[in-house]
């Protein structure tokens, strides 16, 4: 009783804030309405939606053992209690992608992106990430791709590993983009990422030799180092020997992140990776949690429209209209295919309680929402004009401040030159036009807020701390990813020939590595002579990769629902999974057949070979021009394959499904036999 | 139960959570396993026991973007 009083209580005000967000539709909004709105949808859709799924869906059956409790090695598989594995699965999950979608995607206003992060989580992304945990759960932690093998069969099976590798690649490359476009010209934010990783050996070391496993006391230290590293990047931006070590342009500095990558890769765990992924869970739940606070402290003013004109699909940050580019800009935040490899990898193997499925799969993805909320009133608080100079490439509004800022203007978001330049004053940068990739626009957005709530005077430091805490996941986000394909690639070489699978053979390790740097690296470097900005066509790869992945997930999820015996509830999954397969498969034609040069690969290919040919492109875009167009080229075959891919795994799916209702054969379930809990008492509860 | 009690539960309750989502008390977790599960087998020192961690948790997939 009192739990539905609750429900009807927050239906209410929810209702009333995302009326508020309505009906204030031609008047600048307050931010605390998305912040309600978001915390109410989430709270309902938690309380009745992912109940109803785990109850009866799932049928989630406290009294069955899980693999943690029957596998218990004290290592990887321990029964935790449930509000540690949500600590664990969300620090898991929560990397730099839900602040750097919104913030592309606010293009478009404020609305059509909040909307999508808000629907697309409660109804696909928490369901998904939710599901799968429990079909891991009850698989001893089996992962995604074993999942599809076993269940599906081993084309199904393939797909997932090949979609796997491939999302790795990409999501490797335009993150790192992201932190090369933060850091061009800018020797305060490039010393202080460059600090990240000396502070992170100190603290690897430490954690070894000094006080092996301390591991709070060491992210303690690192942490003050890494405040250090801020304020000393202000020195070195004001030393006139030393700025010049550390003012590189983009394609230097994605030389410098390609060397990083092969040495890191490397380089055992507890040295860097480790150390560093200690201070940036604590950073990452620290900001999240002072962002919140921020928010609701100052309120503030949200200046973007609801709606842009860039609606209608000339926008200059993410080309396409709103739709599909919306569901495709904002991945991470709303549904994130990535997670399902999380939620099929450590987490399952932790849960002590099939019923907490619920609070780690959709409450983890809940609360990752909320940062891309956060992410997304970080962008729309900035002035307009200011957001788009930020955010726009030079090749499409103008080198020159004078012309970018008319540009600008004459789009309807007035913008002075005098404007962006004190702005980059106050950040302590020399200009702040063009940082394309959303990390500078939403360290300004953050350290405006920051600035606001806890003293302005710091604003300089507060910009670059938020760059610093972008670059940290972006860091993580290279060196694990780097492992994950290097992984992959010699599950595949191993299959050609054996010695090369062996994870343990230093030169396989070593060749495998190589190779994944190299396959990221080229569209990093490729990103960076691009005058468009590079993101502009990386960002789209990506959404439509991470989508891809989430569409198979929810197909291996649809598949084994209807194995149990749940074709009637199946939609639960195939809901989210059918619109994944229409907006990845919308956005991929448009990509690919489009005949607009900015939208389609192939058109915008052929246009600057056509203007290459005819001389009338600038002379200094004469030299990166066929490499462009070799890029534009391979980008359009990418996209033709990741449909395919989907659609593979969809068939392969539906045949099963098929099969299944008519009786035939299939294959078996790989679910573990049931076993009663042996109950009493759980460790670390 | 008087406030001052109480306030020393809550932060007792939140430092032992603190310890155990960071890893911090990861290594007397695993001897309080063996103890009970495998008394017969030697525990590791300190330092093995992190380097072995540190090799398992990033084996595979466990962050994401």
């Amino acid at each position: 009783m009192k739990k539905s009083l609750l429900g009807i209580a927050l239906a209410i005000v929810g209702a009333f804030a995302l009326g508020g967000i309505a009906l204030h539709r031609d008047e600048p909004i307050n931010a605390l309405w998305l912040v309600v709105a978001g915390v109410c949808i989430w709270t309902l859709g938690y309380r009745f939606y992912a109940a109803w799924i785990s109850a009866t869906v799932l049928s989630a059956d406290a009294s069955r053992a899980t693999a943690a409790e029957r596998l218990n090695n004290g290592r990887d598989f321990v029964p935790t209690h449930r509000w540690i594995v949500f600590g664990h699965h969300f620090a898991a999950i929560a990397g730099p992608g839900p602040l750097v979608g919104p913030t592309l995607a606010a293009q478009f206003g404020y609305l059509p992106g909040t909307l999508w992060i808000l629907v697309g989580s409660v109804l696909g992304g928490c369901v998904q990430d939710m599901v799968i945990l429990f079909l891991s759960i009850r698989r001893n932690g089996r992962s995604l791709g074993q999942m599809a093998r076993d269940e599906l069969g081993p084309v199904g099976g393939l797909a997932t590993l090949v979609g796997t590798l491939m999302i790795v690649i990409i999501i490797i490359a335009v993150m790192g983009l992201v932190v090369v476009n933060a850091m061009k010209h800018s020797p305060w934010a490039t010393s202080t990422v460059f600090a990240i990783i000396p502070v992170a050996m100190l603290v690897g070391l430490y954690l070894r030799g000094i006080r092996p496993g301390r591991v709070l006391e060491g992210s303690l230290i690192g942490f003050s180092l890494l405040a250090l590293a801020v304020a000393g990047g202000g020195w070195v931006d004001h030393s006139n020997v030393l700025r010049p070590y550390f003012d590189f342009d983009a394609p230097h500095l994605a030389g410098v992140l390609i060397g990083y990558g092969c040495i890191a890769a490397m380089l055992p765990v507890w040295l860097l990776l480790a150390p560093r992924d200690y201070m940036a869970t604590f950073l990452k739940l620290g900001v999240v949690v002072a962002l919140a606070v921020a928010v609701v402290v100052t309120h503030p003013t949200l200046r973007m429209p609801a709606f842009t004109r860039f609606m209608d699909g000339t926008g200059p940050i993410v080309s396409g209209k709103v739709f599909p580019f919306v569901f495709i800009t904002i991945a991470c935040g709303a549904v994130s295919g990535f997670h399902a490899l999380v939620s099929s990898g450590t987490t399952p193997k932790l849960i002590t309680n099939e019923a907490d499925a619920r609070l780690c799969g959709y409450g983890s993805m809940a609360l990752e929402s909320l940062v891309a909320i956060m992410a997304m009133i970080a962008a729309t608080l900035l002035d307009p004009g200011v957001y788009f100079a930020i955010n726009t490439g030079a090749g499409i509004v103008g080198a020159a401040p004078d012309v970018a800022t008319a540009t600008i203007t004459a789009w309807g978001f007035p913008v002075t030159a005098e404007q962006m330049h004190l702005l980059a004053q106050r950040m302590g940068e020399h200009t702040l036009f063009a940082r394309t990739g959303g990390a500078p626009s939403l360290a300004v957005g953050m350290a405006s807020i920051f600035g606001s709530t806890f003293g302005s005077g710091l604003l300089a430091a507060w910009y670059h701390f938020a760059l610093m805490f972008e670059a940290m996941f972006i860091l993580t986000t290279i060196d694990a990813g780097t492992r994950v394909g290097r992984f992959i690639v010699q599950d595949f070489l191993g299959r050609a020939w054996a010695p090369l699978g062996r994870t343990s053979w230093y030169p396989s390790v070593v060749f495998a590595s190589l190779l994944t740097v190299a396959a990221w690296g080229y569209f990093v470097y490729v990103g960076t002579i691009d005058p468009n900005g590079g993101i502009n066509i990386l960002w789209a790869l990506f959404g439509i990769s991470n989508q891809m992945l989430a569409a198979i997930a929810l197909c291996v999820a649809t598949g084994i629902l209807v194995k149990m015996g749940r074709l009637r509830h199946a939609w639960v999954t195939a809901v989210p999974l059918a619109w994944l397969a229409l907006v990845t498969t919308v956005a991929a034609w448009q990509k690919v057949a489009s005949a607009d040069p900015r939208l389609g690969f192939f058109a915008g290919a052929n246009d600057l070979a056509a203007r290459l040919a005819a001389g009338t492109l600038p002379p200094e875009r004469v030299a990166s021009a066929s490499q462009l167009i070799f890029n534009q080229r391979l980008d359009g075959w990418l996209s033709v394959f990741f449909v395919i891919l989907v659609w593979v795994v969809i068939l392969d799916m539906l045949r099963v499904v098929v099969r299944h209702v008519r009786g035939l054969p299939v294959p078996a379930s790989s679910e573990a036999a049931y076993e009663r809990r042996l109950g009493g008492v759980v460790e670390g509860a | 139960m008087n406030p001052v009690a109480r306030a020393r539960g809550w932060t007792r309750l939140l430092w032992r959570g603190l310890r155990q989502v960071s890893g911090d008390d990861a290594y007397e977790r695993y001897l309080e396993h063996l103890r009970t599960a495998h008394p017969d087998r030697p525990p590791p020192s300190r330092r093995e026991f992190y380097l072995d961690e540190q090799k398992r948790r990033w084996g595979g997939v466990n962050r994401c973007c």
